[in-house]
């Protein structure tokens, strides 16, 4: 399998281990990824809120830097799966309308073609359980993650909204964290914050709302007797567990539980190490998770 | 007809008990609503089982409810699709829940308070017409256009599903909410109203206001007439900054111009500058810091110290202004010739009003190629 990949900026930025990690599980699946190094941010909901056209046009860029590659495009990170999403909607939905942003794009030789060869762009999360399969998945599992208690994060932005996101055609995409912690060998969590909001995008705005949301989150999933989290979304990530002692002031408890991404899980139940995946850079401490495997030789 | 299981929770307050949980079974056919199945357990089993109810067709509003935690309308829930989305995950015959709305106080069994709430953020937000001038002699003469606008926020039935939803709401009781902005955004965009900038210079200063909206789109999926009260949020921010109310003490206006600018001059995100730009914007000309700017930068010290301290941020070097690298081989000049159009085009596509344009027919099947295959 080879996809094109567009692994967004906070994977660039604040969350490095993530995009280490992706290459790592990519590596370990089997899956090629052909890096999108000249595309842009998907604008994360906040260019097409100061201006719907700019943000529409600078995603048609990055689908149509896709499309040149020939390749369906992966990315992993679900507010860049959301905000590319919405995009993508608005340029489908008219022909005129994508005649009129691929006209800007025309002097840099670039054009987004509407259902192109059945093209799609699709987070990570999505790939893993549509296209790769998790039959697959389970075949190439060294180290069943067993014995780990795990809650899935999902982010707000591969739930919803609903008709936007596919889930006529996949109506379970918001039980697939479920399905992949259970084939890689974990249990699965129940816990009430599974789909809600992280809080992220109100953190410099409203940081008691958002860091509430947070703290609710994590809490709720240690009392349900969670050993980590794990999410496709490194926005998510960052509040879950870079703001994290933060948010347990705001609600006012200690919190203190590892938040892992996709990848890292993933990348885990395939052999790979800890420490090669930049579990160390995260904030909340991951030791307990790495307790808990180390007891299962890769 | 088939059996379904509700499993209702269920409050009187007047029994000075605690809420509880009573399954009730019903028969009916598996296109007919929850609804009509609380209503036929009401009939069958327990009199005293209280639902707001009138149209049963999704016109009236009454019967906002949350049936398997998804906030809606119980007449507009299929039963036997909400059999099956009670069972997505185990399969098997879990039974419905059915659930009064929250972030509201409930009154009895599925009933709710809706004034405490719904009602007096609606009124918060003037939701009546403020034209200046002496009225007309007759009605108010709108070019039927200039109104096609706000016909999404019109079609609201005041049910309360989105405010049931609201994730912000949630955490912040205080938030006006999607209802009552998307009723806000009615009359900021009716052509008539003559006091548009005080409104949005109200939502804005508001610490409760249009900024505390997490973006999480979970009103658009409970509204049950599609008015997408986040999208109108999001309208009256770009409204908002349209009209230069920038200085709002959430520093939202800020955050949404250092976003903009920098992947105009960067392409991509890099969440430590933006921090930086975002409280004080042209740090390195002239220093600028906003409103609560000190406040939020202190703030946000100790997160970016932790984070450099594991290895999180990359590199010190990272955090200074300027070093975060463009897009490579010109593709920045791309981004910038995309701003150059769309900063001055602007247009706003909205999928509600303009719908989505009918797929081109399939062309005529090739007879020859058919009787080929036959």
């Amino acid at each position: 399998m080879k996809l094109a990949y567009w692994p967004g900026c906070v994977s660039r930025g604040f969350t490095t281990e993530l995009h280490g990690s992706m290459a790592i599980a990519a590596e370990r699946l089997g899956i090629e990824l052909v890096e999108l190094d000249r595309a842009n941010c998907c604008g994360a909901g906040i260019i097409a809120e100061h201006n719907q056209e700019l943000a529409d046009t600078l995603n048609a860029r990055t689908f149509a830097l896709a499309q040149q590659t020939g390749l369906a495009m992966m990315n992993i990170c679900s507010t860049c799966q959301g905000a590319q999403s919405e995009c993508q909607q608005r340029l489908d939905a008219d022909s005129a309308y994508r005649a009129h942003v691929n006209e800007v794009l025309s002097g840099q030789g670039l054009a987004y073609e509407k259902g192109k060869d059945g093209w799609t762009n699709k987070n990570f999360l999505w790939v893993l359980v549509e296209d790769y399969g998790l039959d697959k998945l389970a075949e190439k599992v060294v180290r069943p993650l067993s014995g780990l208690r795990v809650g899935p994060f999902y982010g707000c932005y591969v739930v919803r909204p609903k008709e936007r996101l596919g889930y006529d055609e996949f109506p379970e995409r918001d039980l697939y964290l479920e399905k992949v912690i259970e084939t890689l060998g974990g249990e699965v969590v129940e816990y009430d914050g599974a789909r809600k909001c992280c809080g992220f995008p109100v953190i410099t705005m409203n940081r008691e709302t958002s860091l509430r949301q947070a703290g609710t989150h994590v809490g709720d999933a240690i009392d349900a007797g969670a050993d980590c989290l794990v999410t496709p979304c490194p926005l998510c990530h960052l509040n879950l567990d870079m703001q994290q002692p933060e948010a347990a002031k705001v609600v006012n408890r200690d919190l203190g539980l590892a938040v892992l991404h996709l990848p890292q899980l993933v990348a885990l139940a395939l052999g790979a190490e800890p420490k090669e995946l930049g579990m160390s850079k995260h904030i909340a401490s991951t030791g307990w998770v790495e307790d808990k495997l180390s007891a299962v030789p890769a | 007809m088939a059996t379904y299981t509700l499993k209702v929770r269920r409050y009187q307050p007047e029994s000075g008990e605690g809420p509880y949980w009573e399954e009730f079974d019903v028969d009916l056919d598996p296109s007919l609503s929850v609804l009509d199945g609380l209503l036929q357990a009401k009939d069958r089993d327990d009199g005293s089982l209280s639902v707001r109810c009138s149209c049963r067709a999704a016109i009236c509003g009454s019967c906002g409810m949350k049936v398997n935690g998804q906030s809606g309308l119980g007449c507009k829930t299929q039963i036997g699709e909400a059999h099956e989305a009670a069972n997505r995950r185990n399969g098997g015959s879990e039974p419905i829940v059915v659930e009064p709305m929250g972030n509201m106080p409930v009154i009895k069994d599925l009933i709710t308070d809706m004034e405490s709430t719904h009602w007096t953020k609606i009124r918060r937000v003037t939701p009546w017409l403020l034209p200046h001038g002496e009225a007309p002699e007759r009605e108010y003469v709108v070019e039927p256009e200039s109104m096609i606008d706000i016909t999404q926020s019109m079609a609201c039935i005041q049910c309360g599903a989105c405010v049931s939803s609201c994730l912000s709401m949630e955490a912040d009781p205080d938030f006006i909410g999607p209802a009552a902005l998307a009723k806000a955004y009615r009359f900021v965009g009716d052509p008539r109203d003559a006091e548009t900038k005080e409104r949005l210079h109200d939502l804005a200063h508001d610490q409760h206001g249009i900024y505390d909206c997490t973006h999480c789109f979970s009103c658009i999926d409970a509204c049950p007439k599609g008015v997408a009260p986040m999208d109108q949020i999001m309208r009256l921010r770009r409204k908002a900054a349209e009209e230069g109310v920038d200085d709002d003490p959430n520093n939202g206006a800020n955050h949404v111009n250092a976003f903009v600018k920098m992947i105009e001059k960067k392409g991509t995100n890099d969440e430590a500058l933006l921090i930086q730009e975002s409280y004080a914007p042209g740090i390195k000309g002239k220093l600028k810091p906003s409103k609560g700017a000190i406040k939020g930068l202190v703030e946000s010290l100790p997160t970016v110290l932790r984070a450099i301290k594991t290895g999180k941020a990359r590199s010190l070097p990272k955090l200074i202004p300027g070093v975060h690298p463009k897009l490579p081989d010109g593709a920045q000049d791309e981004v910038k010739a995309i701003y150059e159009h769309a900063e001055e085009h602007r247009e706003e596509f909205n999928l509600y009003i303009r719908g989505e344009e009918d797929v081109e027919p399939e062309p005529e099947p090739d007879e020859t190629k058919m009787e080929e295959t036959a």
